[in-house]
């Protein structure tokens, strides 16, 4: 069986990080946006966890804590803006969201 | 200073009116009923509770009453300072005496924006009982200001056909004058401290200021422009027969019966005993202007064909003899001059309802329009009468007192000032008659006269304190002039030594006196009078 | 003798009730029986005052109240003294004289008014009889008052209430105009009187007339060697005050005009009381007076340059109230007259039997006109003795007593103050003399006018003449008793009246005159060295002047009874005298144009100066500071906004390169971020 060393943690998380950079920069779906920035959320948790489990400090983890609870107020208040600017546009599309532009 | 630490009554007077303003706010504006019945409770109010001033008021004792003082603005050494003397006791009364009748008036006057204009009407009180209360300079000023605002609007919105120019007329002229004073008080605020070291704005710490006579020239000068404004004098008087003609009723009554007398407070309050040398200077120049204004306020008046604003000029004139009667400095003079405030915030007041009422049911002003209104409105013009003949100073009536104090007062300073003002005794009958036989004599020539209503009770309940004080003045003004002798003495002390030794001189009634040689019967029936007040 | 500020104050009552309760709710005889229950019960306690007084030793006595003014320091002429006026009342013999003749002949006046006024509608009559009262309210203060000032409150008041009862008729034009200009005219004596009040009080320091008589008794009379001084001008204010409410030169324009009222009005106040009070201030001032010979002479010669011009005046007029007007003037002229030449207490004589006789013809001609249906022209009357016996007896004895015919008062009253001015100046007594004689002749004029010859008025029963009355009239008729028998009354005083006064020429004792005489002087001033009789001159000016009466008579009885187309004649002959006197020497005419029209012309340029300059001055400033202010605008907008702008204008050009970058879409930054992270993350990772 193979032992599943940090270095293991870190390349998923830097995988998980990756595509979540990418799918913020390149999609243009608010909704896919917001779940990439999920995505990136998750590989930094995974990270702290795997390093908290490594240096046998429970930090870690705790802050691992505070970031999903973070992310789920975030997401919250992110959906309900969305949902708000769906009503008024009837679009997700963030290039429709212009109204700020010069 | 007496009755510190008591109850503080003078804050109790001074925020009624707000208290009802806070109650309004959460009034329902389609309820118009309510509002009415409210405003009018909280004037009821707001003048029981200054009833008590009357009483308590404690005529022997020769400084501030009812004191209150708070810091206010400790930085700059402005307190919350209340406090009255007699002549500010007289006015507080007749401010929230008139608060009764001008919010009692309004209630068929007004149908729109009812409640914004009690707001006003309210908000309004309380600047002017503040204005008569404080005894921080800094303090006087605010109230002074926000005086205006209210005032603004009542004419602004419910007034007549020129309000909006009239107005802001009021509004701009009352500012200018006020700028110059403030520059005034600061003048005076910055030279106390140059000389004790201590930034305040305290008026009682100010009247035993010794400002040297240069400044105090100035500074005279700059309070001069404020309050002549407001008083009003000639040639500052033009905004006011336009205020008067298109402010609302309770307006004019207000603004008539009320607000002038801020500048006469003025002058006896601060200019008077702050600047005694430089007033001394300045009575030739206040004389003069003020015997032009009696009587070419009279003889305006007589041209007019304005109800309101023959009215209105006939204040102008009367302002003067209070005026002249302060500026004589002489006990009698100044007695008298407070007297004829009062007095003219009695008869004036009362016209200006007089010419509401008929507004009210008409809806024009013009003198032509009326005639014969005695066969119509009866109990009307009975009143209109003896309104009238309050205003031309017929004995028996509150005029009188008022008129002879100072007419006595100024004679023995100038011979001649009272020949010319007296004259005003004259014209003013002439004007104030000749309005009389226009609109009540007369057969009923105007078919719209000929089903004129009555006075309804509420109408003629506006009228029954004024009827009573001008009869109560005019016979036994015994009470009134015992609460203002020694506000008046602390003025004398200030601005005239002659009379600084007063009670020697009334006691002893001097061996110089030929008079007092004769007849002692006489005497001895005049005795326990002459005696027993001092 | 201490109720006697009770005495004013049962008519105000009573006009208080009228006033205040009686329009809405009294009947008419309510009304009048409130308002005459009042007068009776002052003159009842007038009576008791009166004979207490008699009964007291000291004569004097003065009852304070409460206080009015309390004591003020002010300055004096002797340093600072004290201001000072309580509501006080004064007794003494010529108050109590007044005291009397104003509440009995009120008192009858009130009874006439009674039936007088029946015709008017029910509160009409309740306010008729609450100004009649008010108005002896404020004329008992008048003449009780024991001080200037409380005097000066029933003087304005009488004024007011002159006022209010000459324009009665308020729908009437004519009424309410000649109201106004009584009230007018009157404060413009009233001007001076209160002007010398204040000069009273500055140089005696004290209003109270004892105080101030003993003060001045101190002082030296100012002859024409001492000079025009101060106790002079106070006379010389006090006296035009006098003018003004007692219908003097220059101010006697208002009397005339003041007819317009009900004729009892013009019998109480324009004939027997208020228009006195003049005299009676004189009189109660006496010590003044005589301390300003100067100022006696102007009065004797306005009193009597007064009673001629208003006596030829009335020589011509042919409304029978006007006539008796013109002579009320008159005969208040000889009474200033009297105390001119220094016998205030023949003025106080005259006075009363004055009021007497003149209440009486006013009363009179009141029943005519009643008679006649409110007729005042006297060409439109005549014959109306057979229709009127009683108004005709009694107006008679009216007439003869106001020409000076023995016995009855008028005679005794009138030579009393003919010889004491023939002692004083010969031109002055022959001016007097003249116009007796011209009294005589209007007054008989008058009188045959009226009740002789054959009746020229309307035809009975005219349907148009019910005005408003109600009902029909029925020809000239005798009035009402309640109106009769007041005449009678009055008719008895006007006979009897003058017995008080007898001369001694005429082996009398003049009672009246040492009864007054404490009032017109000091208490412990030696008597007045009693003048040295002439009887001889007495007699002989008694009997030319009863002459010049006669004759007067006999004139006017050849003019209007034997023929009465003389008259006529005479008007013709005479057409220039004639118009100059009709229309009253056109004085009214010369005031209109002088100071009426003066006044209102400067009142309407001071309006336009008003709007013009002062109001223009501040709306000038208005558009001043509006103009500077577009000014400033365009200034600001081109200039100051100006530089802003360009400096605005610079930067937009410049950064429109800088532009590009900004595309505003928010994965492009990320993206740019992404790059710099990678960028530095390789130059740590491999630069180094």
């Amino acid at each position: 069986m193979l032992e599943i060393t940090p270095l293991h943690y870190s390349v998923l998380s830097a995988a998980l990080f990756m595509i979540g950079v990418i799918g913020v920069l390149v999609r243009r779906n608010i909704i896919i946006i917001f779940m990439s920035i999920e995505l990136i959320l998750n590989a930094v948790n995974i990270n702290l966890v795997a390093l908290s489990d490594q240096l046998q400090n429970l930090i870690g983890q705790v802050f691992v804590v505070f970031v999903i609870a973070v992310a789920a107020a975030e997401a919250a208040v992110g959906l309900g803006i969305i949902i708000a600017f769906y009503r008024n546009k009837e679009t997700v599309n963030i290039d429709e969201m212009s109204l700020m532009r010069w | 200073m007496s009755n510190a630490a008591e109850f503080p009554l003078l804050s109790l007077i001074l925020f009624t009116p707000l208290a009802g303003v806070l109650v309004l706010l959460f009034v329902n504006r389609q309820s118009e009923h309510l509002i009415r019945l409210i405003s009018n409770v909280t004037v009821g109010v707001g003048f029981l509770v200054s009833l008590p001033l009357w009483f308590m008021y404690d005529t022997q004792d020769a400084g501030w009453q009812f004191v209150e003082r708070h810091a206010w603005i400790p930085s700059i050494g402005a307190d919350y300072f209340l406090g009255v003397d007699g002549f500010s006791v007289l006015l507080i009364l007749l401010t929230t005496l008139m608060g009764v009748i001008a919010v009692l008036s309004s209630w068929t006057a007004i149908t729109v924006r009812v409640k914004e204009y009690y707001v006003f009407l309210l908000a309004l009180q309380t600047g002017m009982l503040g204005a008569f209360m404080a005894l921080d300079f800094l303090l006087f000023f605010l109230f002074w200001e926000v005086m205006l605002v209210p005032m603004y609007f009542l004419i602004g919105i419910w007034g007549s056909d020129n309000r909006l120019y009239s107005a802001i007329k009021f509004f701009l002229f009352t500012l200018v004058g006020s700028v110059v004073m403030l520059l005034g008080i600061l003048a005076v605020y910055f030279y106390h401290h140059s000389v004790t070291g201590v930034y305040t704005f305290d008026v009682t710490q100010f009247h035993e200021l010794g400002i040297p006579y240069d400044l105090q020239w100035w500074i005279f000068l700059a309070f001069f422009l404020g309050f002549a404004v407001k008083v009003p004098m000639f040639p500052f008087h033009t905004w006011l027969p336009d205020a008067h003609t298109d402010a609302p009723t309770a307006g004019s009554v207000i603004l008539a019966a009320v607000l002038l007398k801020m500048g006469t407070y003025g002058f006896i309050r601060f200019s008077l005993p702050i600047l005694p040398e430089a007033t001394v200077a300045f009575v030739p120049v206040v004389a003069a202007l003020s015997i032009v204004g009696i009587v070419y306020g009279a003889l305006v008046a007589m041209a007019q064909k304005d109800w309101k604003r023959l009215v209105a000029y006939s204040s102008v004139s009367h302002m003067g003899m209070v005026m002249l009667g302060m500026f004589a400095l002489t006990p009698v003079g100044i007695t008298g001059s407070i007297v004829q405030q009062l007095n003219h915030g009695i008869s004036t007041g009362a016209l200006f309802l007089i010419v509401g009422i008929v507004y009210e049911r008409r809806h024009t002003r013009a003198i032509a329009e009326y005639g014969g209104l005695s066969k119509v409105m009866p109990v009307y013009a009975a009143i209109f009468l003896v309104m009238t003949m309050s205003s031309i100073g017929l004995p028996t009536l509150n005029g009188f007192i008022g008129e002879v104090l100072i007419l006595q007062g100024i004679f023995v300073v100038s011979k001649f000032w009272a020949f010319v003002a007296a004259s005003g005794i004259v014209l003013g009958a002439a004007y104030m008659l000749w309005l009389y036989q226009r609109t009540m004599f007369g057969n009923v020539d105007n078919p719209k006269n000929e089903s004129l209503p009555d006075l309804s009770l509420r109408e003629i309940w506006t009228f029954v304190p004024l009827l009573i004080l001008a009869v109560w003045i005019g016979l036994y003004p015994k009470p009134f002039l015992d609460r203002l002798e020694t506000s008046v003495d602390n003025v004398m002390e200030r601005v005239n030594n002659d009379y600084t030794p007063r009670l020697a001189a009334v006691a002893g009634d001097g061996a110089d006196d030929p008079a007092v040689a004769l007849d002692t019967a006489a005497q001895a029936d005049g005795g326990p009078v002459r005696g027993g007040a001092r | 003798m201490d109720f006697i500020w009770l005495i004013p104050l049962i008519p105000g009552i009573g006009a208080a009730l009228n006033g205040l309760v009686g329009v809405r709710s009294f009947s008419k005889r309510t009304a009048g029986l409130v308002a005459t229950g009042a007068m009776a019960a002052a003159f009842l306690l007038s009576v008791v005052a009166f004979v207490q007084l008699l009964g007291s030793a000291e004569r004097y006595h003065k009852v304070t109240v409460a206080s009015w003014i309390p004591p003020i320091p002010l300055e004096t002429a002797n340093g600072i003294g004290s201001f000072e006026v309580p509501w006080a009342f004064t007794l003494d013999p010529l108050s109590g004289m007044m005291l009397l003749v104003v509440t009995g002949i009120g008192l009858l006046i009130h009874i006439y008014s009674i039936g007088y006024i029946d015709h008017e509608p029910r509160g009409g009559v309740a306010r008729f009889f609450c100004y009649l009262n008010l108005f002896c309210f404020f004329m008992l203060i008048l003449v009780l008052g024991s001080s200037f000032l409380v005097m000066f409150v029933g003087w304005e008041g009488v004024g007011l209430c002159s006022y209010l009862l000459i324009g009665y008729w308020y729908k009437k034009k004519s009424a309410s105009d000649a109201g106004k200009k009584a009230f007018i005219v009157n404060r413009i004596g009233d001007w001076g009187f209160i002007l010398g009040i204040f000069l009273v009080f500055f140089t005696f320091g004290t209003l109270d007339f004892r105080e101030v008589a003993v003060a001045a008794a101190a002082l030296p009379v100012e002859t024409a060697a001492v000079g025009f001084g101060v106790i002079s001008l106070i006379c010389l204010l006090l006296f035009i005050g006098a003018t003004g409410k007692s219908a003097q030169i220059p101010l006697y324009v208002w009397l005339p005009d003041a007819m317009e009222g009900p004729t009892p009005v013009s019998a109480l106040i324009h004939a027997a009381t208020m228009v006195t009070a003049g005299v009676y201030m004189v009189c109660r001032n006496a010590v003044l007076f005589t301390h300003a010979p100067m100022v006696m002479e102007v009065v004797a010669a306005i009193g009597v340059v007064t009673a001629l011009m208003a006596a030829t005046i009335g020589l011509v007029q042919t409304d029978i109230k006007r006539v008796l007007a013109y002579s009320t003037v008159s005969q208040l002229g000889y009474m200033f007259l009297a105390t001119g030449v220094g016998a205030f207490a023949a003025a106080a004589f005259h006075l009363m039997t004055h009021a007497f006789f003149k209440a009486l013809l006013f009363l009179g001609s009141g029943s005519v006109i009643h008679a006649m249906n409110e007729e005042q022209d006297m060409r439109r009357m005549g014959g109306l003795r057979r229709h009127m016996p009683l108004t005709f007896a009694t107006m008679c004895i009216g007439a003869v007593a106001i020409a000076g015919i023995p016995p009855l008062s008028g005679f005794f009253s009138k030579d009393e103050i003919l010889y004491r001015t023939f002692l004083h100046s010969p031109l002055l007594w022959g001016l007097g003399a003249v116009t007796a004689a011209m009294t005589a002749f209007y007054m008989f004029r008058l009188i045959y006018m009226t009740f002789f010859g054959e009746y020229r008025g309307p035809a009975p029963d005219a349907e148009g003449h019910g005005d408003g009355h109600g009902h029909a009239w029925h020809g000239p008729h005798e009035s009402p008793r309640l109106m009769t028998w007041p005449l009678v009354a009055l008719a008895v005083g006007a006979v009897f009246a003058g017995f008080v006064g007898v001369p001694a020429a005429l082996g009398g004792s003049n009672m009246i005159e040492h009864f007054l005489e404490p009032s017109f002087t000091v208490p412990g001033a030696a008597h007045a060295a009693e003048a040295a009789h002439h009887y001889e001159v007495e007699w002989a000016l008694m009997a030319f002047s009863v002459l010049l009466a006669a004759g007067g008579i006999l004139f006017a009885y050849r003019n209007y009874v034997q023929r009465p187309e003389a008259a006529d004649e005479l008007a013709t002959r005479l057409a220039g005298t004639h118009r100059l006197l009709t229309n009253k020497y056109y004085v009214d005419e010369l005031y209109d144009a002088t100071v009426v029209s003066g006044s209102m012309s400067s009142a309407r340029g001071l309006w336009r100066f008003d709007g013009g300059v002062v109001d223009g001055a501040v709306n000038g400033t208005g558009w001043a500071t509006r103009a500077s202010a577009m000014i400033s605008h365009v200034l600001d907008k081109y200039v100051v906004d100006g530089l802003v702008n360009l400096v605005g204008w610079i930067c937009r050009e410049g950064s429109y390169g800088f532009r590009r970058a900004q595309t505003g879409l928010i994965q492009n930054y990320a993206f740019a971020t992404l790059v710099g992270v990678f960028a530095f993350v390789t130059w740590f990772l491999v630069g180094r």
